[in-house]
């Protein structure tokens, strides 16, 4: 299905992630971030450009990996993306929701 | 003479031995398997014997027996593997190969977890996915009087990935049988979004946990385990009570991959998903649990595994191109409680999808619904696992690669 964010058309999946990583803007980002009631910060920017970074690199995103990034430990994870951290960042960053579902 | 060898004698290394030796001409290959325990287990039944349904000798056999004669059994503790030099060394020897199969296997690791070590592990705090830990799970369960029983799986990848949800709808038939499912409150704990791995079963079957009155948390990725309080406290600060955990802790591939410095952060080595090719060596294989490929660690996934890298050792030997075959398939019965149980079919990239198996129209068995028919094929497969599976035999009608017939794809529809 398609949606219009921040006066852009995006194509997502049902429940709301970008389906092509292309068509993403910080803008989409801005406002998907803020229907998860979150406003976003110098930091927020930096893991999700890092979150960018590793899908674009075909590494698998989990929270093991967060642990093991160097970037940031799981605790400040938690605090910039309340609930379900990775759920919520991906989603903001319009990378696919990450699968664990083997 | 040339060597293949392969590390590892549980499911894949095993089938793998078996499907080998009568495809090898003996004049010119030599084929070793090395694993350092003496006992082969059949690990779904680790499933059972917590509650009484199998007892401990249905579930273990002496490995040797399904090593077929002309390969050369080896039962030692592997110390390293040098894929440079194309040899590995053992506790007190050195072995060449020239074709290297990895089958080591995954199993868990719960000291990844702070506490969970702690003074309450193997007293109100168990795994199910060791025979140690099943055993000493079924003896508590034997004289518990009842409480929070909180089911946990910690983070994926875990071997068999039903394996925690179907404990936990068998411990309700447990305590209803016993009962006592009043004094017993059950509480499903995952660091997934549903109860189901796959989207698709869990849109269809997440009935079964409010029928079943299970309780249900989900987004949890446990952070450490308080033994004074008796919770599981998670990285967002949520914290759940618990009587009796029961955990599927972290899953790591062996620590022979660490050593060799083969393996991801894991410990599972980087394979090719199509061909079982291990990404950094042409000459080592993998297959089974130690893999890294996004298929589900489970028996039938070895099962199918094993046919595509049959022929692809026989491709590789001739110099030949590799098939790009194996499809992700995995099978699986799901047990649900009350002498049922389900059964999934996908792959890669097919969801679970509703319809008849093996054959179209007939069945007899039932994808995606719950049956009595399911459950007493989940029981005849410990047979079909000693007798068939083990040394290679094909499973009747059931092939390698997903078959589309009989199935019906739009969930919605059925």
């Amino acid at each position: 299905m398609d949606l219009n964010i921040a006066g852009i058309r995006v194509d997502v999946t049902e429940d709301g992630y970008l389906t092509d990583v292309s068509q993403w803007t910080k803008e989409i980002g801005i406002e998907i971030a803020k229907e998860e009631g979150i406003t976003l910060t110098d930091r927020h920017w930096e893991v999700i450009s890092w979150l960018q970074e590793q899908v674009k690199n075909d590494v698998a995103l989990s929270v093991r990996g967060i642990k093991n990034s160097g970037v940031l430990d799981i605790k400040e994870f938690y605090a910039l993306f309340p609930g379900g951290p990775l759920k919520i960042s991906t989603k903001i960053a319009g990378v696919p929701k990450p699968k664990s579902c083997i | 003479m040339k060597n293949l060898v392969i590390l590892g004698a549980g499911t894949a290394g095993t089938m793998m031995a078996n499907h080998l030796v009568s495809k090898l001409p003996k004049k010119e290959w030599k084929i070793s398997i090395v694993d350092q325990y003496k006992t082969h287990y059949y690990q779904p039944g680790f499933l059972f014997l917590p509650f009484d349904t199998y007892t401990e000798d249905q579930v273990k056999k002496v490995g040797k027996k399904f090593i077929p004669k002309g390969v050369n059994y080896i039962q030692k503790k592997i110390e390293k593997i040098l894929p440079e030099e194309n040899k590995v060394t053992l506790e007190d020897e050195t072995l060449n190969y020239d074709i290297l199969i990895i089958a080591t296997g995954s199993k868990i690791a719960p000291e990844e977890t702070e506490g969970l070590l702690g003074p309450l592990w193997k007293k109100d705090i168990f795994d199910f996915y060791t025979f140690e830990g099943s055993l000493a799970l079924r003896n508590k369960l034997r004289e518990w009087e009842g409480g929070k029983l909180v089911v946990h799986l910690t983070e994926m990848p875990i071997k068999c990935p039903v394996a925690p949800l179907e404990f936990a709808f068998l411990a309700d038939s447990y305590f209803r049988e016993k009962g006592m499912r009043d004094k017993v409150e059950i509480t499903y704990v995952t660091p997934l979004s549903g109860a189901f791995t796959k989207p698709t079963c869990s849109k269809s079957l997440s009935y079964l946990l409010s029928e079943k009155g299970i309780k249900m948390e989900i987004d949890f990725a446990i952070e450490r385990v308080d033994n004074e309080t008796k919770e599981i406290i998670d990285y967002g600060g949520k914290n759940i009570p618990f009587d009796l955990l029961v955990t599927i802790p972290t899953n790591m591939g062996d620590d022979v991959i660490q050593r060799s410095g083969m393996g991801d952060d894991l410990n599972f080595v980087p394979t090719h998903k199509h061909t079982l090719q291990s990404v950094e060596n042409e000459n080592i294989f993998v297959i089974g649990d130690a893999t890294n490929v996004p298929a589900s660690k489970a028996g039938s996934v070895a099962h199918f595994q094993a046919e595509t890298l049959t022929d692809n050792i026989l491709l590789y030997i001739k110099g030949y191109t590799l098939k790009e075959e194996f499809d992700g398939h995995a099978n699986c019965f799901i047990e649900t409680g009350n002498n049922k149980a389900l059964l999934i079919d996908f792959n890669y990239v097919t969801e679970p999808v509703h319809g008849n198996f093996p054959f179209a129209k007939i069945g007899p068995l039932k994808l995606l619904k719950e049956s009595i028919f399911n459950h007493w094929g989940k029981l005849a497969f410990r047979w079909i696992y000693w007798n068939m599976l083990l040394k290679g035999i094909a499973i009747p009608f059931v092939s390698r690669n997903m078959s589309f017939k009989g199935k019906v794809f739009d969930i919605k529809k059925d």
